[in-house]
């Protein structure tokens, strides 16, 4: 496919402005750019082409299968790209008058008012624009809490080994030191290490729950319990929240903040990697360190006030506002039972799809998933040479988005579906049936899967060549 | 409402598969102490009602005829073939382009974004976006840190919400950051020049600064290069299409808020943060990039590259945590950018510049007086003959949002879309209020 650049031919040009009336005037020559501005020159039609066989070339929900694990691919309802493109919410100024965007801070009151009951919180702050965002700001809460009572000793988060790389990646930014833990044999955390781990220098810990194995850990109380009794606190990590809404929450768990993915759980769309919402839930004693612009209500009218203590900000404004709109009319929509029912059916999706693969791949663990499940192809690999990546590969073929590949870290050649609940029963079906061909295939013909996918626009790319010598704008020729 | 496809029957259908009777029996890991009996939120309604509900909550905001605020976030002409382009299914729903082979169309998109981003900033490379302009001038300051430098220099005439973004950032990684006092609402070369030791890894500078005015980047560039120092430039990139680039004055590091390319204001988001610098910082820069290479058949095709900086593969070593970014803005800005081409950008940019030297004369003539010197782009600031509350409130009546009230003046804004006609019909507005 051509670039824009290739594409473009001098002096050609498209007119969306009136002529300028004001004057024709130009910055001063000390301040006035020198080199000319090579963006492409195109016609409308063209530029509409253009998008139009790249959007041809790229996968999205709605052309297919997508059990990307953890990632949470399910529908998302055109409603709500609807109202978040009313004018009212579109077209206003985030530094209006206070009076004149009541509408907008009743979205971010409601939004926070549901989602805390969802998590069992008592505050949520909408300023993280996407999941790890969302991480480090909770985090920033746990430490301005520790610093507030002058606990200066509390410097480690423990991070069990299977945790999501943003994790580390966060408590690292925001100032910590990282101590991981190993899962057990079960998959969960191991709780002699875990007492072991904590002391005086823990400031807390993060979890995921279901974790990224897809397994609840049946011994939540007691880790939480664990870490609250040597003076920390407990981070969940929201990334999986699809599994239990509407049914346990991570308040009654024993968790002290949380951080949800509106892009994943509550089906605001993904837009090719953003932009998302990261929103951070919290309990009454970790409200004063919120960051600004909370919102409060009196008598009918609404209006941002800065928590005591807070911790500043992590971005500008509010958040990414319109995604908030999204996530609040799916909310409205489902309701109390159509949450529950969607958590449901995603993690009956998941044990259905899990079980019928169970005869020929290797689960991980064994033993009822949540929303999602993890299979080791180690033996698969050992046998006939074809990996988790070939099979990942080979599913391209037949349109399915490939499960999330070689995570959690644990998991030796893993791969990790997250079905989801917006899938009916046949594509499943299907989907298991072309699973169960690969695997065919893998002892058949092992090098048709290294060569894999071979139906799509490109075979697969050199990575390495990219990253050794990265070539990362298009090049004029001049 | 429900998404969900399956009949009751396909579902028991299911259950039996697994040797299962309910649902609830998938929970019996849970404690049954922390079971929810009932979700405390009201029950769910039909798609009419909640676009209805949706409909009388946007209806609440006040909608401006005129708006001659920006302090950071600006109204413009968008054209039409932007939304209908970037609302395209496709994009609108794929995750992050991990799997190359059936992602060409996302990953060729945000190569073009980065082209066009290092052509606006004559730089070398450009990453594929952060969350807005306020945390990638946070991100930028870390982009600056080496062993032995582990400070910062910011000046006090940026944006107020960059710099609250930058503080938070700056404390929990222990980077000391020290703000520079402006003199007559710019940069003060002095106070730089005496601020400068060997632990000062990088001076962050706006230009136009938040008082509107053009800052003097170049001999600040060249002031900091003398002590090893990085330059952090934060931009405006509707400006970037008549003003001197980054590139141009030997910037190190520019960054931005992208919303003004294409993006509506949307009470603060989602908008898109810019971030582009020379090619030897290449490797310290945070979140996704895109790269150009081949597959097996030696054809173009495009990746996520550079991945051993990210959080997944280095974990707590990682340059940032940044995954999800703000990839569709990012596309939009693209669009946009290809939209406009080079002389709808000049033509852009020379609107905003003589329409608001327009507005600055006329309001002049009304009382408002500019105190500053130098040169502006499309924001100024002026006093004012009556109360900034009161003027905001009469022409809030009017349906016209009034510059921002800034310390004892108030900050004024101009676009493309404060045409001649609109601007005088504020001044009619305004001879109403002050008489």
């Amino acid at each position: 496919m051509k670039l824009l650049f290739e594409e473009s031919r001098s002096g050609r040009k498209m007119d969306y402005l009136p002529e300028v009336k004001t004057g024709e005037a130009r910055p001063s020559d000390k301040y006035a750019r020198k080199s000319s501005l090579r963006l492409p020159e195109i016609s409308e039609v063209d530029l509409s082409r253009h998008y139009t066989k790249l959007m041809k070339q790229t996968h999205g929900v709605n052309d297919g299968f997508y059990p990307l694990g953890s990632c949470t691919m399910k529908y998302n309802p055109r409603v709500d790209e609807v109202t978040a493109s009313l004018k009212g919410f579109t077209d206003i100024h985030p530094l209006q008058p206070k009076d004149t965007v009541q509408g907008a801070m009743e979205v971010l009151y409601k939004a926070e008012k549901l989602l805390c009951r969802i998590t069992g919180m008592d505050a949520m702050t909408f300023e993280p624009a996407a999941g790890a965002h969302g991480e480090y700001t909770g985090l920033l809460l746990i430490r301005k809490y520790h610093q507030d009572r002058n606990d200066d000793k509390r410097v480690n988060i423990i991070v069990p080994d299977s945790a999501h790389g943003t994790n580390p990646a966060s408590a690292a930014m925001a100032g910590f030191k990282v101590v991981n833990i190993p899962s057990d044999e079960k998959g969960g955390v191991d709780l002699e290490a875990l007492r072991n781990a904590v002391g005086e220098d823990t400031a807390g810990l993060m979890l995921t729950n279901p974790n990224t194995l897809g397994l609840f850990d049946p011994n939540i109380l007691e880790i939480t319990k664990i870490v609250h009794e040597a003076g920390g606190l407990c981070y969940y990590d929201g990334a999986n929240l699809n599994a239990i809404m509407g049914r346990v929450r991570p308040g009654d768990m024993g968790f002290d903040c949380v951080h949800l993915n509106l892009h994943k759980t509550f089906a605001t769309p993904h837009g090719g990697g953003g932009p998302g919402s990261g929103p951070v839930g919290c309990k009454e004693f970790l409200k004063p360190f919120l960051p600004r612009h909370e919102v409060k209500e009196e008598n009918g009218s609404y209006d941002f006030y800065d928590p005591q203590k807070t911790m500043g900000q992590v971005r500008s404004f509010y958040g990414n506002f319109l995604v908030v709109v999204k996530a609040l009319t799916y909310i409205l929509a489902l309701g109390k039972e159509g949450l529950k029912e969607a958590s449901g059916k995603a993690v009956l999706n998941a044990n259905y799809m899990m079980n019928k693969l169970k005869g020929s791949y290797h689960v991980a663990y064994d033993q009822t998933c949540m929303h999602e499940f993890v299979l080791s192809l180690e033996d698969l690999k050992k046998e006939t040479g074809v990996s988790a990546m070939d099979i990942a590969k080979g599913s391209l073929d037949y349109g399915i988005h490939p499960p999330t590949m070689y995570f959690p870290l644990i998991v030796h050649e893993a791969l990790m579906f997250e079905p989801t609940e917006t899938e009916n029963k046949e594509t499943i079906d299907e989907a298991v049936k072309i699973y169960l061909e690969l695997y065919k295939k893998a002892h058949e013909d092992p090098e048709y899967l290294h060569g894999a996918p071979h139906k799509c626009a490109i075979s697969r790319p050199d990575e390495t060549k990219a990253a050794r010598e990265p070539v990362l704008r298009y090049r004029y020729d001049d | 409402m429900r998404y969900i496809p399956e009949t009751k029957r396909e579902q028991e259908q299911m259950l039996q598969d697994i040797g299962l009777n309910s649902v609830d029996e998938l929970y019996s890991m849970v404690p049954k102490e922390v079971l929810l009996k009932e979700l405390d939120i009201p029950e769910g309604k039909s798609e009419m009602e909640v676009l209805e509900d949706l409909q009388k909550i946007a209806g609440k905001n006040l909608v401006y005829d005129q708006i001659y605020r920006g302090a950071g976030v600006y109204k413009h002409y968008i054209p039409a073939i932007v939304s209908y382009i970037t609302s395209k299914e496709e994009f609108l729903t794929a995750y992050t382009p991990y799997q190359a082979e059936i992602s060409q169309g996302v990953l060729q998109s945000i190569f073009e974004y980065q082209t066009q981003i290092c052509e606006l900033t004559g730089l070398d490379v450009s990453n594929a976006s952060v969350y807005d302009g306020a945390v990638a001038a946070a991100e930028a300051l870390f982009m600056t840190l080496e062993r032995n430098r582990d400070e910062v220099l910011v000046s006090d005439t940026i944006d107020p919400q960059t710099l609250e973004v930058m503080k938070t950032y700056c404390e929990s990684r222990n980077v000391k950051l020290t703000l520079l006092k402006g003199k007559d609402h710019k940069t003060d070369i002095e106070e730089v020049r005496a601020h400068l030791n060997e632990r000062t890894a990088g001076l962050y500078v706006e230009s136009p600064n938040y008082y509107g005015l053009i800052e003097d980047v170049e001999e600040l560039t060249k002031l900091v290069h003398e002590n090893k120092t990085k330059m952090i430039e934060g931009v405006d990139p509707i400006s970037l299409a008549i003003y001197k680039t980054p590139g141009e004055m030997d910037v190190d590091i520019a960054v931005g808020e992208g919303q003004q390319l294409g993006l509506p204001m949307s009470f603060g988001g989602p908008y898109l943060g810019f971030m582009t610098c020379k090619k030897e910082l290449m490797r310290k820069l945070p979140g996704r990039i895109v790269g150009e290479t081949t597959d097996h058949e030696g054809r173009r095709a495009y990746v996520l590259t550079l991945q051993a900086r990210e959080q997944h593969i280095r974990r707590e070593k990682a340059s940032s945590n940044i995954c999800s970014n703000e990839a569709l803005c990012a596309m939009t800005a693209s669009v946009y950018m290809a939209a406009m081409g080079p002389q709808g950008m000049e033509k852009l940019a020379l609107s905003c510049y003589n329409n608001a030297h327009y507005l600055q004369t006329k309001l002049n003539e009304l009382g408002f007086v500019r105190k500053d010197e130098g040169e502006f782009f499309d924001e100024f600031l002026t006093s004012s003959p009556i109360d900034a509350e009161v003027l905001e409130k009469k022409l809030s009546e009017r349906k016209i949002l009034s510059g921002l009230k800034v310390e004892d003046q108030i900050l004024w804004c101009a676009t493309e879309v404060n045409t001649k006609d609109k601007i005088d019909e504020l001044c009619l507005a305004l001879k109403e209020v002050l008489s």
